[in-house]
């Protein structure tokens, strides 16, 4: 077959030729021409290079290099799933929803798997995601086979969800682009706890649209802990209607390469948006978290606090724009991202950008850049505590404080158990 | 316990310690006192570790063994403890854990077995107590928001909790009100007793009111230029340090 042999940005577009007739809802007519424009503008772009402003500092080109195959063939038998967080959880196997494996039973709400549910989500699927701009998003339009499909109605509080992906290595590169679609009607409530994990030579590369009503409230946790050899490159849209709050933190430790893009806007007046994380990387690997956050209404607050820790031979990148609207005064924006480099080899790039066209503003950024500080490290030594130890515990403290802002303590400990797990393995690969 | 001979010492290249000779016995309480500069705190960075400063010549016996080549965790596990001047904040870090950590790695070092949570806890509170202190301190982060008094209240209550061979007190009496400054003498009279000494080192004799030494050393010049006993701190509140500056 010719098309395997294609790489990069030819070879998904050749297999979209090939699969097109095939996918979930190829005889849906909306959906087709959804997928045929998704791939001209993919066709057209490719995968974004450096010379793109938003991608100057993370190199996709190991990815346009490589030759990925669908996961065509469904896995079955046992899997080694993350320890559950919660009572009801749904599992996707590279990318494709597993009644068999979730635990659905008794929710109040519509969750499921989206390509069982096409019809319903006829309304959502594509009204945030912008394939015209963002490739990664076209690509997955693309090619997308399934994802979560939550539907909360108006007023119903939907607890904690958990969402489960596990990439299964077949032994050759393969790719999988599930669409995530979050409704939460007018005074909803949901807290969605994220685990993405697996191995083997893959592009996992998730879109997220997410629409936040009138009041209602949608937590966010992630936790991307695939193995290194992983490619995550995840794109999130979200509005935020009036009074409506999007909660997200992101734990990043794990692929080879993260690419945490979120575009989150905040429409109507005293809505919030909060954007937290820690990402970490060890020798070889990359993190990027990109946001962008469009303050297009009046009285509406964002927060952002970002922590890297960098060790080795590695990347961090952190890129936030916030763009205050004309029409968006008494905005109240926060974004503060620090680093911290443990390896003279390691770098992190950080770029800011406040764009503000409303005259009666507060927002404010700071970013800090850092050695782990040789007095504190002395302090602990001088107590007995041995060197490892003590430089241990002080970056422990310095992801632990990025937690802190987590309400939610099943979500707090779910983070703080992804974190301290990334350092312990730091400490055996030392 | 503690034998200092001939030790010289440099930071970025300048001599701050011009050959300190100091022996401290078991079971006695030493000041050091000395004006700004003089090299007392360089004393104590240098006898408990730090980085930065370079030992030129001269030895640093601690019960025999050769503290100078030692690391700082290894000279804490062997009974050694300096109290800070400035204590360092630890965002992040719990007061209790990081208390616990220390004393379980010290403990540890010397073979001994490590306390669990609770029992760590029965025997902090106890020590607190003594300190009044609330135990709403042992929640925090170390040191963060604490006030001077408290930092310097945290430093004794290691101190007691690690019940070090030799504790150096660097300035701890430094922005301490009178109440805070008895409580902290109260805390290293409790610990006095034939297994522990102490070095305190200080810019003023109004602590030396409230822990009596045993004997008083100046410093000048990276020199000890006078002993004597307590009432040679005395002395120097009435003359000032100049007419010891003529002497050397």
């Amino acid at each position: 077959m010719t098309a395997a042999a294609q790489t990069g940005a030819a070879g998904f577009l050749a297999r979209f030729e090939g699969l097109k007739d095939h996918l979930p809802g190829a005889r849906r007519p909306w959906l087709n021409a959804m997928r045929a424009e998704a791939a001209v503008h993919f066709a057209a772009r490719g995968f974004p290079t450096r010379r793109v402003e938003q991608w100057k500092y993370t190199d996709l080109a190991p990815v346009a290099q490589a030759s990925f195959a669908e996961p065509l063939t469904m896995v079955q038998g046992a899997l080694a799933l993350p320890p559950a967080n919660a009572p009801h959880r749904a599992v996707f196997v590279d990318g494709r929803f597993r009644a068999d494996l979730s635990t659905m039973d008794g929710l109040a709400y519509r969750a499921g798997g989206l390509a069982q549910d096409l019809g319903a989500a006829e309304p959502f699927l594509g009204a945030l995601a912008k394939p015209e701009s963002e490739p990664l998003a076209a690509l997955n339009t693309m090619l997308f086979e399934d994802g979560l499909f939550i539907d909360l109605p108006e007023g119903v509080d939907g607890g904690l969800l958990e969402l489960v992906s596990v990439a299964v290595d077949p032994g050759r590169p393969f790719a999988f682009h599930p669409r995530h679609l979050v409704r939460l009607g007018a005074g909803a409530r949901l807290t969605l706890i994220e685990t993405a994990a697996g191995r083997g030579q893959c592009l996992h590369n998730p879109v997220f649209e997410i629409a936040v009503a009138e009041g209602a409230a949608f937590t966010h946790g992630r936790m991307l802990q695939e193995e290194a050899t992983i490619f995550h490159l995840s794109t999130i849209y979200a509005t935020i209607a009036a009074g409506g709050t999007y909660d997200n933190f992101t734990v990043a430790a794990g692929p080879r390469l993260t690419r945490n893009e979120i575009h989150a806007a905040l429409t109507g007046p005293g809505a919030a948006c909060h954007m937290n994380g820690a990402q970490m990387a060890a020798d070889g690997q990359h993190v990027d978290t990109t946001t962008s956050l469009d303050h297009a209404a009046p009285g509406c607050a964002s927060r952002q606090t970002y922590k890297t820790v960098l060790a080795g031979r590695s990347r961090g990148v952190f890129q936030g724009k916030i763009h205050v609207h004309r029409v968006a005064q008494k905005t109240d924006g926060y974004q503060m991202n620090q680093a911290l480099l443990l390896s003279e080899e390691a770098e992190i790039d950080s770029k800011p950008q406040l764009e503000i066209y409303a005259d009666d503003v507060k927002c404010s950024h700071g970013a800090t850049v850092g050695a782990l500080d040789a007095d504190s490290l002395f302090y602990l030594r001088s107590r007995g505590i041995p060197e490892a130890q003590a430089k241990a515990m002080l970056v422990e403290a310095f992801l632990h404080e990025a937690v802190e802002t987590v309400t939610d303590d099943t979500l707090r400990t779910a983070l703080t158990r992804a974190l301290d797990a990334w350092w312990v393995r730091q400490g055996r690969a030392a | 316990m503690l034998r200092i001979e001939g030790l010289t010492v440099e930071v970025e290249g300048k001599p701050i310690l011009n050959g300190v000779d100091l022996e401290i016995p078991t079971g006695e309480v030493h000041a050091i006192m000395g004006p700004n500069g003089s090299g007392k705190s360089t004393l104590s960075y240098v006898l408990s570790g730090r980085e930065g400063y370079e030992v030129t010549g001269g030895t640093a016996r601690f019960n025999g063994q050769d503290i100078l080549a030692m690391e700082p965790e290894e000279r804490a596990a062997a009974g050694l403890f300096l109290a800070f001047q400035y204590p360092v904040e630890l965002p992040g870090v719990g007061n209790a854990t990081f208390m616990r950590t220390a004393l379980n790695a010290q403990r540890k070092a010397r073979g001994e077995a490590e306390l669990d949570a609770m029992q760590f806890l029965k025997l902090a509170r106890e020590r607190m107590k003594a300190l009044s202190m609330s135990d709403d301190m042992l929640k925090r982060g170390v040191n963060v928001g604490f006030s001077g008094g408290e930092k310097k209240r945290n430093e004794i209550l290691q101190m007691a909790l690690l019940k070090p061979a030799l504790a150096i007190l660097d300035e701890t009496d430094s922005g301490l009100d009178i109440d805070a400054l008895k409580i902290v003498a109260e805390g290293v009279s409790a610990m006095r007793g034939p297994g522990f000494s102490a070095l305190v080192i200080t810019h003023y004799q109004r602590l030396l009111d409230y822990i009596v030494p045993d004997r008083v050393h100046v410093l000048m010049d990276g020199r000890i230029v006078k002993s004597g006993g307590p009432e040679l701190a005395k002395e120097l509140e009435a003359q000032g340090y100049a007419a010891f500056q003529a002497a050397a």
